[in-house]
């Protein structure tokens, strides 16, 4: 097998790794992003609650605490280069009973320690008037206006995709099984498809990280525990609120919360169960039942009935204690192995993080790695849009497949994806070549019937514009084939 | 946008009910009648239902799907409607106004002074009953694992587990034997069947598939591909009864857990939808709540037999051309329908005696119990008993279609106003 040279390989193309790609994309560095699943953002960047929080939470003076603060600030900008929906509704930490609203102080000065502008306590009357749906039960709260959401999917991709643009390599369906210490040094990774060669590799493998560094022979003491979070999407034509709506938080994290995604669903959880299996994405029954009675408390007239979607992330949490914070990120070039960027531990609030981690990286090249960093004159920190049909108005409409028929045929009624879009996220920078990745791209398959009516139309899509066949289409990646043979087939 | 082209009625939904609104729209006087489809062929989900028993009330015959669909589209063809296939309604206006497209004639803007709503239903998924378990491939509602098989030519699994014994669950389970693959259970979360009679004997029990009722799936494994599930029995709250946990290797899991009436059009314009139903509000002329759309088959609720959606497209296509000429309708007056004791559903939610056409009536009511007996229908106005009938039994899989008789319309039509409870005990 072929050996690749690179100056940087990152480990992991989740937010965090694909936000890097992006930054790094900046000087002149080849760079290369290694990930064992078929696409960008398989992991818990892509199954999570899709909030930029606003950094009240995290323990003030921690890496968590600036990353974060940062992050929100950074994003605003990224959102708008990049192409992302970002809504900024602000976010409501509800307190119900006197012991909460007794919390609620504290938590206040939490946000004034980590400088985080513009939190408020609300009475009663403020938090109803803003959130009607609210619970009656509501004592009062406290305001964070600089929460948004994001929409998780998109980010990722056009991030990717922009990092893609300006000559980062996407090496998918690849995965790092050996590594290759000299003197300390770690000089090359082996996977699956060949040996990579790079001056420096980043680890950013989310709930993996920790199995990366013991493989470079790192930090026998890190360890991730996965904590699985499970979430209810509602059918967007049904109920909504305005702004994010948390509970007050607890020892397990910022508990069950109540958002509207920037499609319009509501979209309630995530609980946290520790699991063995860090890989597991299951919904469970309890689990189930656990979120839909914690909902319930924040906003009773949430209806069962209009679920529309389940899903589950794993929260890569670490075991890093500076200074005594507990579950802190870790950020750092390696003390004991030479070569090898750490980024552990990135659990929530790790998406809003990102582009902090990005650019404290790169700080770290230069100050700590003795990186030269010279500036890319091409650089094009735009991503263009790419065509949402269901976005436009009908003169928009009527021009666009006047222009490409292939707009013209709805393949995914609910969420009105057209052909048109889907082959467009098959030839895209990164490419789609799954039902999922498609998914991700254009929400064809996440409204109310869930693919029932698209899944015969993408997959025939994806069968003529990759010239495969449709028994090789699968959903997310090598052994999750949709069909099995054709019925005429002998057995 | 400027509207284009002007209809007297515009179909939207080409499947058993729309095939029949547009015949009977154009046959009883409407000149200009458009029919928009959203597939590439008519008949809706007909087409790949390939096994028997469509017809037997509107034909004394029992055909297979795609040959009862073409005895309407051959009808439908000869007559001068027009007719637009791979074209998708987006938005439909209060003031009839549709707007829709294809990748041939580009996005149309058209007008129609009446507008019947065919869009027929979709199937309940696995989040709609929130089923635990991995998130792998080979998990397929009913009716896309039947498109797969019946018309794409494909195979879905090769061990395969059916989760509802509704009508199209049985009817896959058979369908998928007999390509070659293995099914070792059907699962019905219910005490009792919900689909017909007859397609547990045909489909099941002549196939030798074991059907098991109080049974749930507990848990799906499966990390890419489904690996295997876990059944467990349900009490008679529907409960796990913890214990009764079974692992059950396969790598498919076929829905059939219902069907929902598809009303995103109907949300559009404005239609008030009803909550038991899930779909339109109707008048005994098919009428929605907003005067000149009109609404026939699954999209007002869930049918056991294609021949009365094709009978309530029938009147709903008449009700459309009436409109078309007379533009106006009386709205207000009309005896309100509710569903008593037994009866989950009841159509239409609104009786109306305004004009002749009312010389023939029917009433629908889909039970909600199973009652496995002689049973009553009682439909009463206030305390007076005005109409009454006799069934052999109740089943939720079989609706309870009737034809008012000649006495009870004229009372019925002396009364005028007022709530009718359709009961059964």
């Amino acid at each position: 097998m072929e050996t690749k040279q690179y100056d940087i390989a990152i480990i992991g193309a989740g937010i965090v790794g694909v936000m890097l790609a992006r930054t790094l994309a900046r000087y002149r560095l080849s760079v290369v992003v290694v990930e064992k699943e078929a696409d960008v953002g398989m992991g818990q960047s892509t199954s999570n609650s899709a909030i930029l929080h606003s950094g009240h939470d995290p323990v003030p003076g921690s890496v968590k605490a600036r990353m974060n603060k940062n992050g929100n600030a950074l994003w605003r900008e990224l959102a708008r280069d990049l192409n992302v929906e970002l809504l900024d509704t602000g976010a409501m930490i509800v307190a119900i009973g006197a012991e909460e609203q007794r919390n609620l102080r504290t938590l206040y000065e939490r946000a004034k320690e980590n400088r985080i502008e513009g939190v408020e306590i609300w009475s009663r009357e403020q938090c109803l008037e803003r959130e009607p749906r609210l619970s009656p039960d509501c004592s009062g709260g406290l305001w964070t206006p600089t929460a948004a959401v994001i929409d998780a999917f998109e980010a990722v991709v056009a991030t990717a995709e922009n990092a893609a643009m300006n000559g980062v390599e996407f090496l998918l369906n690849t995965e790092v099984r050996e590594m290759i210490v000299n003197d300390g040094r770690l000089e090359a990774v082996r996977t699956n498809n060949g040996e990579i060669r790079a001056r420096w590799f980043v680890n950013s493998a989310g709930v993996h990280a920790d199995e990366i560094m013991h493989m470079a022979g790192d930090r026998p003491e890190f360890h991730i525990s996965a904590r699985r979070g499970e979430y209810f999407l509602f059918d967007p034509a049904k109920l909504n609120i305005a702004n994010v709506v948390f509970p007050v938080p607890s020892e397990a994290g910022k508990g069950v919360l109540v958002a509207t995604t920037s499609h319009g669903n509501t979209l309630v959880g995530p609980n946290a169960l520790v699991t063995d299996d860090k890989d597991d994405t299951s919904v469970t029954r309890a689990g189930m039942h656990e979120i839909l009675v914690s909902s319930a408390r924040l906003v009773p007239s949430l209806s069962p009935r209009d679920i529309i979607a389940t899903f589950a992330g794993v929260r890569a949490t670490g075991n890093y204690r500076p200074d005594g914070v507990n579950r802190d990120f870790l950020i750092e070039i390696s003390k004991t192995v030479g070569g090898l960027i750490n980024l552990g531990g990135i659990e929530s609030p790790g998406f809003v993080s990102s582009p902090a981690i990005a650019e404290e990286v790169v700080r770290l090249l230069a100050e700590e790695g003795n990186e030269k960093l010279i500036g890319n004159p091409g650089f094009k920190p735009v991503r263009p849009a790419h065509v949402r049909f269901a976005g436009l108005d009908h003169d928009e409409r009527a021009a666009l497949i006047r222009k490409n028929p292939f707009y013209g045929r709805i393949v995914c009624r609910c969420q009105e994806v057209t052909e048109g879009e889907i082959v467009d996220a098959i030839h895209s920078p990164v490419p789609a070549v799954t039902y999922d990745a498609i998914k991700r791209r254009t929400w064809a398959g996440t409204g109310r019937c869930q693919g029932s009516f698209d899944y015969p139309r993408i997959m025939e899509i994806l069968s003529r514009e990759l010239n495969i066949p449709m028994t090789e289409i699968t959903k997310r990646g090598p052994g999750s084939v949709f069909l099995y043979r054709k019925t005429k087939d002998v057995v | 946008m400027e509207v284009t082209k002007e209809y007297d009625v515009i179909v939207i939904g080409g499947g058993p009910a729309g095939m029949a609104a547009a015949i009977q729209a154009f046959k009883t006087g409407s000149e200009k009648v458009l029919l928009v489809e959203r597939n590439n062929t008519l008949g809706g989900i007909l087409p790949q239902c390939i096994h028997n028993g469509f017809g037997a009330v509107n034909f004394d015959r029992d055909y297979p799907g795609p040959q009862y669909s073409y005895l309407y589209e051959k009808e439908l063809r000869s007559l001068n409607v027009d007719i637009l296939l791979d074209t998708m309604v987006l938005d439909l206006t209060p003031e009839r106004e549709v707007y829709a497209m294809n990748s041939v004639d580009g996005y149309l803007h058209y007008r129609a002074k009446a507008i019947v709503l065919a869009m027929g239903c979709r199937e309940r998924t696995r989040a709609q009953i929130r089923l635990p378990g991995t998130r792998a491939a080979g998990i397929f509602t009913a009716g896309t694992a039947q498109r797969l098989v019946n018309i794409e030519g494909f195979m879905p699994g090769n061990r395969i587990v059916v989760l509802g014994s509704g009508d199209i669950g049985m009817i896959m389970a058979r369908r998928l034997t007999i390509e070659g693959a293995e099914v070792p259970a059907v699962l019905e979360i219910l005490p009792f069947l919900t689909g017909l009679r007859r397609n547990y004997v045909q489909c099941l029990l002549d196939y030798n598939i074991p059907l098991h009722l109080s049974t749930t799936v507990n848990n799906i494994y499966g990390e890419n591909r489904v690996e295997a599930i876990e059944t467990v029995k349900v009490d008679d709250k529907l409960q796990p009864v913890e214990g009764t946990e079974q692992v059950v290797e396969c790598d498919t899991l076929i829905l059939s857990v219902g069907l929902l009436p598809e009303n995103e059009l109907s949300r559009k314009a404005g239609v008030e939808l009803d909550s038991r139903s899930n779909g339109p509000v109707v008048d005994s002329h098919m009428m929605t709540s907003v005067p000149g759309i009109f609404a026939a088959g699954n999209v007002t609720a869930i049918y056991d037999l294609v021949d009365y959606v094709s009978k309530s497209g029938e009147i709903a296509g008449r009700s459309a051309a009436q409109f078309a000429r007379a533009g106006t309708h009386d709205s207000q007056s009309g005896i309100t329908l509710k569903p008593g004791t037994n009866v989950g559903v009841a159509i239409p939610q609104k009786l109306r005696f305004d004009d002749d056409r009312s010389g023939e009536m029917f009433i629908m009511l889909r039970p909600n119990a199973l009652l496995e007996r002689a049973v009553k229908v009682e439909l009463k106005h206030g305390d007076e008993v005005v109409g009454s009938f006799r069934e052999q039994y109740a089943r939720p899989a079989e609706m309870m279609i009737y034809r008012l008789k000649e006495r009870e319309l004229a009372r019925l039509r002396e009364l005028k106003t007022g709530e009718l409870t359709a009961a059964i005990s």
